[in-house]
């Protein structure tokens, strides 16, 4: 084995005099082939992180800076990042600019169609709160009154960079989120009043607070 | 070289200024040309035929319909509203402004016939104001949510509305509830900044400005 090399402490083949002659098939393959030790925690969020595909959904001006984060500058491709044009293909949704209450449905119902784990990232000042838009007879004064964020992006727009540093941001919390859910550890992370009822289902909280 | 819109000295829309008064006399209730801009004021009933006579006679061609909009005048005027069309004359480059008026629920001659463009932006108006335009083909909301309530860009609409949406766990699905706005609106000093342009402010004892113990620390 070469020092330093790619395969440095797999264990390899052993001496032939070593092997019994009981053994079985699968301990001949680990013989001829090796093995690494891990957790599946490890290797399910390693695997979660590496390959975050976002919804193509852009709302406004937000919208021009997403595109800038994965166009060739920037290249979010680089960690794994590749929008999907279908909700049924995603794992991320990037709210990328003001909600209006006419979208808000459409907007459940993209949230609705993906398959879990899913997770959110709310980009700029008016998918956070409503932003330059917070007094408006026609905008949701935050886009986390409709579905749960994970990851809030401030900035009005948001750099291509800002954008990019959440969802790095997002990957740090995917590897840190046990697969197995812990559901004493969790709470739930919403915006919504003291006191008031939950709105969202234990089925939602995808997040473990660990 | 001087620019095409200098070039333009304004005898032309005069010309229009006094061909639209010789044909319908009382049917333009004022004309105004200030700024070298047009704005005839009309009355109702003659709307259309003063649309019609700008767009067809070839001295003008105002054959583009850049905007319809609306004006509440709540509280200031008889009659409530102003519905104000802005044509423009590609061939002669020129603009005209024409403004008729309505009082509520009154209906205005929609424009539709005339100009294609009129059909989006007279929904518009009626979606911002409630003004009902007669004869239009398709008189429905165009931007605000399906059953909304009420006409945002009057004067009497509250400015955050009357309902905001939620996501209601129980029936799965965005639903509306009253609004609910906890935080205070923020208030203003309605003294304009530019005070100081006149030489009436001094910004030496202007409260906003750091002291000069507190500049030095």
């Amino acid at each position: 084995m070469e020092e330093g090399g790619a395969r440095m402490g797999v264990i390899t083949k052993v001496q032939p005099d070593a092997v019994s002659a009981g053994e079985n098939a699968l301990e001949q393959g680990m013989r001829d082939k090796g093995y690494v030790l891990t957790s599946v925690d490890d290797v399910v969020n390693w695997a979660r992180s590496g390959s975050i595909w976002p919804m193509t959904f852009g709302l406004a001006c937000c919208a021009v800076e997403m595109m800038h984060s994965a166009a060739s500058r920037y290249d979010m491709e680089r960690f794994g990042t590749l929008f999907r044009p279908s909700p049924r293909q995603s794992d991320l949704l990037i709210v990328a600019g003001t909600l209006t209450n006419k979208m808000a449905p459409a907007l459940r119902k993209v949230y609705d169609q993906m398959p879990e784990p899913r997770y959110v990232i709310s980009m700029g000042s008016c998918a956070n709160g409503g932003g330059y838009y917070h007094h408006s007879y026609a905008v949701v004064r935050g886009c986390d009154r409709v579905i749960p964020v994970d990851v809030y992006v401030p900035g009005c727009p948001p750099t291509a960079e800002a954008l990019i540093y959440g969802v790095l941001q997002l990957q740090k919390k995917i590897k840190r989120t046990p697969v197995f859910k812990r559901t004493s550890l969790e709470k739930p992370q919403y915006a919504y009043k003291e006191g008031e009822k939950a709105p969202y289902t234990d089925r939602e909280r995808h997040v473990g607070d660990v | 070289m001087t620019h095409i819109d200098k070039m333009h000295d304004g005898s032309a829309l005069l010309r229009v200024k006094e061909a639209v008064e010789n044909k319908f006399k009382d049917g333009i209730l004022d004309a105004v040309y200030v700024n070298r801009e047009l704005t005839l004021t009309v009355r109702k009933r003659d709307l259309l035929k003063v649309l019609k006579y700008l767009r067809d006679d070839r001295r003008f061609m105002f054959k583009c319909l850049m905007d319809i909009c609306g004006v509440d005048w709540l509280g200031k005027r008889d009659e409530r509203f102003d519905v104000v069309y802005h044509m423009l004359s590609v061939h002669k480059n020129m603009r005209v402004r024409v403004k008729v008026s309505a009082g509520e629920d009154e209906a205005v001659p929609s424009a539709c016939e005339l100009f294609d463009a009129a059909n989006w932006f007279e929904r518009e108006a009626y979606d911002m104001f409630g003004i009902p335009f007669e004869n239009h083909p398709d008189l429905r909301r165009i931007l605000l949510d399906y059953g909304f309530d009420g006409f945002p860009l009057r004067k009497d609409f509250p400015l955050v509305g009357k309902v905001e949406v939620y996501y209601d766990e129980d029936e799965k699905r965005v639903a509306y509830k009253k609004v609910d706005m906890p935080q205070e609106f923020r208030r203003f000093d309605e003294q304009s900044p530019w005070e100081a342009m006149t030489g009436n402010a001094n910004l030496a004892d202007d409260p906003n400005t750091f002291s000069e113990e507190e500049f030095k620390s």
